[in-house]
């Protein structure tokens, strides 16, 4: 069985991959959900498999009984799927204000700070007032 | 040049100037008062700083430290004292002051320092004042280039030296100079020798202005004359000397050394007093007289027999004294007629006598005539080159030779031709100076004198304890003015007729020098603007390459990184491991049924252009991996999963209905690259894990919890106590980040509809 999650979560990987390299921001996105859900499992396989035990005491116990599955990686998941969860949420709403803003969900269009051709920066969008279109001052500038 | 700016009325610089002066006065008092008995042996003192890494804040006071705490300090106070009167009515005089003694403090630490690591910090901070003194006038473009390549030359060799000096401090085991330098025939043996001198020697000549990193020097005469004076002739640039004569009993003696040192010493020494023939502004002169010196100095250094090293360490002190004497003295003069011009200058003895007098002092040692110390230095010197063996007594003797030939020229020029003559006219009427500013030089100047005449004192006192300090053994010392009619003696009436033949042709030798170098293609100071502006071409050029704004680009970039650094290590490592049955007996059906689904929602996801079938099919696979999460005994993982993974499709669908639908599928959708990308990182997550779960289980903190869970916590549900309890801090953080990622969220959303308005009107 392991060897089995383990292919399976390398189809998971390469699946989100795939998809977080794709320039449509959405297809991105649906990568971020398939990748949160590899590296849960990930971390859940390597703390070792164990069936039909949760970790759990007893009534009247103070430890378990016998063999129970690892509580620590259950941990760390747990917290892992909550913030994957906050991640997503923020992404969703960035792309629907992005989309909104700029009319695409293609990220090679998404270039107000980063345009192609640098000298058609365009500071006004960016929020940053009318900024000083001069350069840089450079040792070469200053003669000698 | 001293005048054009708005004055503030301070006499003497104000507070600042009486700090200035009075620190480097009462350190020299203090450090004299050692003298005698350092004379006698060296002394290590030290407080532990960081014992961890072998750092020490220790002082080793020998012979040569102290030769060169007295130059710092005397000559200091010098400086102080004559930048009190110089720019004392600077508005910005106070900064100056700061500068100044910033950079003292380094230097007195640089020369003090028995810690490498520490001798690398004061190093620094003497480049890093170096750099702010000479863009004092930080109003004028060409200081502030002069600056920043000073800064970037001298810092780059700073950075180099810090390699070879831990490299040294591993070998020898130790950061401790006293220690280093008792382990010279371990260190001369080791195969690292070689890398550690050379790391060495890239600091001492970019700091000392070897050729070919020379340049940066004559340009850092844009500085005040009192910082040229100082930091760029007497003190910081002898930084370099310093330490490779520091370094000599360790590092000196062998074959490598003693070429690489005579021959870009040499070289250094005969180019730059051509090169000082050429100028005609006389600080200019200067500077490369400069440059020659510290050629000199190097080849000496390298020559490394006893006499030689004497030799280097007084005209150390020689140089020291002429040359800070003799910039003072261009610095009064171009206060009292505006002008530095070697052409313009002349007949100033009437109008400027005391002047005239420090300037005659200085020049004459300079030129190595008796009776005054210069002169001892050169005989000095002969006698050093002409005491080597084989090729390197010739090399040294003649290149020792040609730079005092120039030197004798030189001194003609600075100090001979502006003052005698007739008066010529200059752009303001010539006047003495200042007392202030007269005291260094004429000190200097008689100091030169006294040495000359009682050379015992100046063998006893400093000449043999830094010879002892730098050669590594005792061995007596003695300066004499007379020796006798020896072979160094017509080597001297030698110099003496070439240098006045030199001096008469001067104008004609520079028409011809300016000539050749208007042919001349290699400048190394438009190579070095050159190579700036290649730096900046090919950091443009990578960062367009890796950060050209393209998400997709960035994310392959860092997709790809991980597939061949981490498959490419398990390949060269073999670190593949694998202790898993590779049967698939005992697996459930149903199992098999939730890894399919698993797989087919993913897959599934990545082939549909649908966006309702990518979300339910993701969901599919959210659901699938719950499903594992219940059969291996994790149930509240399960919950949460299946919680989340509902609210994921509720979010994703809404926000869906505002967005456009996916591109159609097309033959271009498929990307080659990106598919083994992806593949590639499927790949190694696979072995990655495989490897994982054939390794041994350490199930130390499990243990830990489920021991505790009940006793110390009183709970029956172990991750919920883990959650709750033992990390409960995390699960405080993970709150925090999905508060913030709410707020965030509704921050995004809440300013559209207030900003979207304005441009649809529009």
């Amino acid at each position: 069985m392991e060897l089995l999650l383990a292919i399976t979560i390398g189809v998971l990987v390469s699946t989100s991959v795939y998809l977080m390299l794709d320039r449509n921001v959405l297809r991105f996105l649906f990568g971020l959900v398939l990748l949160s859900n590899a590296v849960n499992l990930l971390i859940f396989t390597g703390g070792r498999l164990t069936a039909g035990a949760p970790p759990l005491i007893d009534a009247g116990e103070y430890a378990p009984t016998g063999v129970v599955a690892n509580a620590l990686p259950q941990a760390l998941v747990l917290t892992a799927i909550v913030i994957g969860f906050g991640l997503l949420a923020f992404t969703l709403a960035l792309v629907y204000r992005t989309y909104m803003t700029l009319g695409t969900v293609n990220s090679d269009e998404m270039r107000v700070a980063e345009p192609a051709d640098e000298s058609k920066l365009d500071t006004g969008r960016l929020g940053m007032g009318k900024a000083n279109p001069a350069k840089p001052a450079t040792g070469q500038e200053a003669g000698i | 040049m001293a005048d054009d700016y708005p004055k503030v009325d301070r006499v003497m610089g104000g507070a600042a100037g009486w700090i200035s002066i009075a620190f480097p006065s009462i350190l020299f008092l203090y450090f004299l008062g050692l003298l005698p008995q350092i004379a006698l042996g060296p002394q290590v003192h030290g407080i532990d700083w960081v014992p961890s890494l072998g750092i020490n804040l220790s002082v080793l006071l020998d012979g040569l430290s102290m030769t060169f705490v007295l130059l710092i300090t005397g000559i200091g106070a010098a400086v102080t004292l004559y930048s009190a009167r110089y720019l004392g009515q600077h508005p910005d005089y106070p900064r100056f002051v700061s500068y100044l003694l910033m950079f003292m403090v380094g230097m007195l630490g640089l020369v003090l320092a028995d810690n490498l690591i520490m001798l690398f910090v004061f190093w620094e901070i003497t480049t890093i004042a170096s750099y702010l003194l000479i863009g004092f006038n930080a109003d004028s473009a060409k200081s502030r280039r002069s600056a920043l390549q000073a800064l970037l030359v001298t810092g780059t060799g700073g950075l180099i030296l810090l390699g070879g000096m831990i490299v040294l401090g591993n070998v020898a085991g130790t950061f401790q100079l006293s220690e280093i330098l008792t382990q010279g025939d371990m260190l001369r043996a080791h195969p690292w020798y070689l890398a550690i001198l050379l790391l060495f020697l890239a600091g001492t000549f970019t700091k000392s202005a070897q050729v070919p990193f020379h340049f940066w020097l004559p340009n850092a005469m844009a500085a005040p004359t009192p910082v040229s004076a100082y930091l760029h002739s007497a003190t910081m640039v002898k930084a370099g000397i310093f330490l490779m004569a520091r370094m000599n009993p360790a590092l000196g003696g062998t074959d490598a050394w003693f070429w690489i040192l005579t021959l870009f010493g040499g070289v250094t020494a005969v180019f730059a007093s051509v090169m000082a023939m050429r100028q005609t502004d006389i600080k200019q002169v200067l500077a490369y007289t400069t440059l020659m010196a510290l050629g000199t100095l190097t080849m000496f250094l390298g020559a490394g027999t006893h006499y030689a090293i004497m030799a280097a360490m007084l005209f150390l002190v020689v140089h020291s004294l002429y040359k800070a004497a003799l910039f003072l003295m261009i610095g009064i003069v171009d206060h009292a007629t505006g002008t530095r011009e070697a052409g313009v200058l002349g007949g100033l003895s009437k109008a400027m006598p005391l002047t005239g007098l420090a300037a005659a002092l200085a020049a004459i040692s300079m030129a190595g005539i008796p009776p005054m110390v210069g002169f001892i230095g050169k005989e000095f010197m002969y006698k050093a080159g002409l005491g080597l063996e084989g090729f390197g007594a010739f090399w040294v003797t003649i290149m020792a030779f040609a730079a005092s030939v120039m030197m004798f020229a030189v001194g003609g020029i600075v100090a001979l031709k502006p003052f005698r003559g007739d008066l010529r006219p200059t752009p303001t009427e010539p006047h003495e100076g200042p007392w202030p500013m007269l005291a260094g030089p004429l000190v200097l100047g008689a100091l030169s004198l006294i040495f000359g005449l009682v050379p015992g004192v100046l063998g006893y006192y400093l000449v043999g304890p830094a010879t002892h300090a730098v050669f590594g053994e005792v061995r007596e010392v003695h300066l004499y003015l007379w020796g006798g009619v020896n072979m160094a003696l017509i080597l001297s009436l030698l110099t003496f007729l070439a240098g006045w033949l030199v001096y008469r042709r001067h104008e004609a030798i520079r028409t011809r020098l300016a000539a050749f170098e208007a042919r001349n293609p290699v400048d190394f100071d438009a190579g070095w603007d050159r190579l700036l502006e290649g730096f900046k071409a090919f950091a443009a050029w990578q960062t367009r390459l890796i950060q050209n704004g393209s998400l997709q680009r960035y994310m392959a970039v860092t997709f790809g990184t991980f597939v061949v650094l981490v498959g490419g290590t398990y390949l060269i490592k073999g670190a593949f491991r694998s202790g898993l049955s590779l049967t698939t007996e005992g697996i459930h059906p149903v199992q098999w049924a939730v890894l399919g689904l698993i797989a087919a929602g993913a897959m599934l996801t990545v082939w549909t252009h649908s966006r309702m079938t990518a979300v339910a099919a993701m969901g599919v696979t959210g659901i699938g991996v719950a499903l594992i999460f219940i059969m291996f005994s994790a149930p509240d993982v399960a919950i949460t999963q299946l919680l989340v993974e509902v609210l994921v499709v509720v979010l994703v669908s809404v926000v869906m209905l505002r967005l456009p639908y996916l591109p159609r599928r097309s033959k271009a959708t498929f990307r080659a690259g990106h598919a083994m990308i992806a593949g590639g990182m499927g790949l190694v997550t696979t072995f990655l894990m495989i490897s994982v779960l054939a390794t041994d289980f350490d199930r130390r903190l499990t243990t830990f919890f489920e021991a505790a869970s009940y006793p110390e916590a009183y709970g029956r549900n172990i991750v919920n106590v883990i959650l709750v309890d033992f990390r409960a801090l995390d699960t405080f953080g993970e709150v925090t980040v999905v508060a913030i990622a709410a707020i965030a969220a509704f921050a995004l959303l809440r300013g559209m509809s207030t900003r979207r308005k304005p441009e649809e009107e529009s």
